[in-house]
């Protein structure tokens, strides 16, 4: 019986491994319907941010045309985006560079 | 992002005719003709975001999770797109089910609030309106409904607000 050839394990490569391992952040963007005073509610709503806290994101929302909101795993952040979405905020997602 | 719509906001408290009463409690005293508009926009938007479910407004009520990302985006959508269209029609037929509703929990003010965004982003986007554009926009009725709506959110979410 011939001896069984040693099965090929393809690793992963490195930077396959540190791509998996890099967080995610979740971005909301300006857009000209949503209220600020909505863009703040709903961050305080889903993520239990204080009052100022939630300002300050909307106001950078509002004045530089985006803000990182929450981020972590990708897991999380889809979750995160998904809730957003559910708020009619313009949500995206991206991996840490 | 748009200006809170202020129409109303100078008045005393009691006058506002959406405003918190109590703890998770609010109270409605909107006119019978902005409740006949709460009660029907919600299924003229249904129906318009079943009618093309391609154009603007869609990608607006639906944006992608991943912007440059096809593959991961289409999954996304098939993970979560029934579930977000599922939220999207409950909050609707709360809104048409209480629009004539003089008080409301926190529950249904909430879906309030997220249906009044849906439109006001369905008729924003058909309008193309912009967050500097506020004395300069025309006073046909299509604006006009939006401003209207833009008030009427505002209120809603200043009574959730005031809830802290």
């Amino acid at each position: 019986m011939a001896s069984a050839a040693p099965v090929e394990v393809k690793e992963p490569e490195r930077s396959e491994m540190t791509d998996l391992a890099r967080p995610w952040k979740v971005i909301v963007w300006n857009d000209p319907v949503n209220l600020m005073s909505y863009v703040t509610f709903v961050l305080q709503k889903l993520f239990g941010y204080s009052k100022e806290k939630a300002h300050k994101l909307m106001m950078d929302v509002h004045t530089k045309g985006k803000a990182v909101v929450s981020g972590g795993s990708r897991e999380r952040s889809e979750l995160d985006v998904f809730r957003l979405h559910e708020h009619g905020l313009w949500a995206t997602m991206e991996q840490d560079t | 992002m748009g200006d809170d719509g202020a129409g109303h906001l100078n008045a005393p408290e009691w006058q506002l005719p959406l405003r918190r009463s109590g703890p998770g409690c609010y109270e409605v005293a909107l006119s019978a003709e902005n409740r006949e508009l709460l009660r029907t926009l919600p299924a003229q938007l249904s129906a318009a975001i079943a009618a093309d479910p391609k154009d603007a407004v869609f990608r607006r009520l639906f944006p992608p999770a991943y912007a440059n990302d096809e593959m991961a985006e289409q999954e996304y959508r098939r993970l979560v797109g029934p579930e977000l269209d599922q939220g999207r029609t409950l909050a609707f037929e709360t809104l048409s089910k209480t629009a004539d509703a003089t008080e409301l929990s926190e529950e249904e003010l909430d879906a309030w609030v997220r249906a009044l965004n849906d439109i006001r982003l369905w008729l924003g986007t058909l309008l193309d309106v912009s967050e500097d554009q506020t004395d300069d926009d025309p006073d046909d009725p299509p604006h006009l409904l939006y401003h209207l709506l833009t008030e009427i959110q505002g209120l809603a979410v200043e009574a959730l607000l005031g809830d802290e």
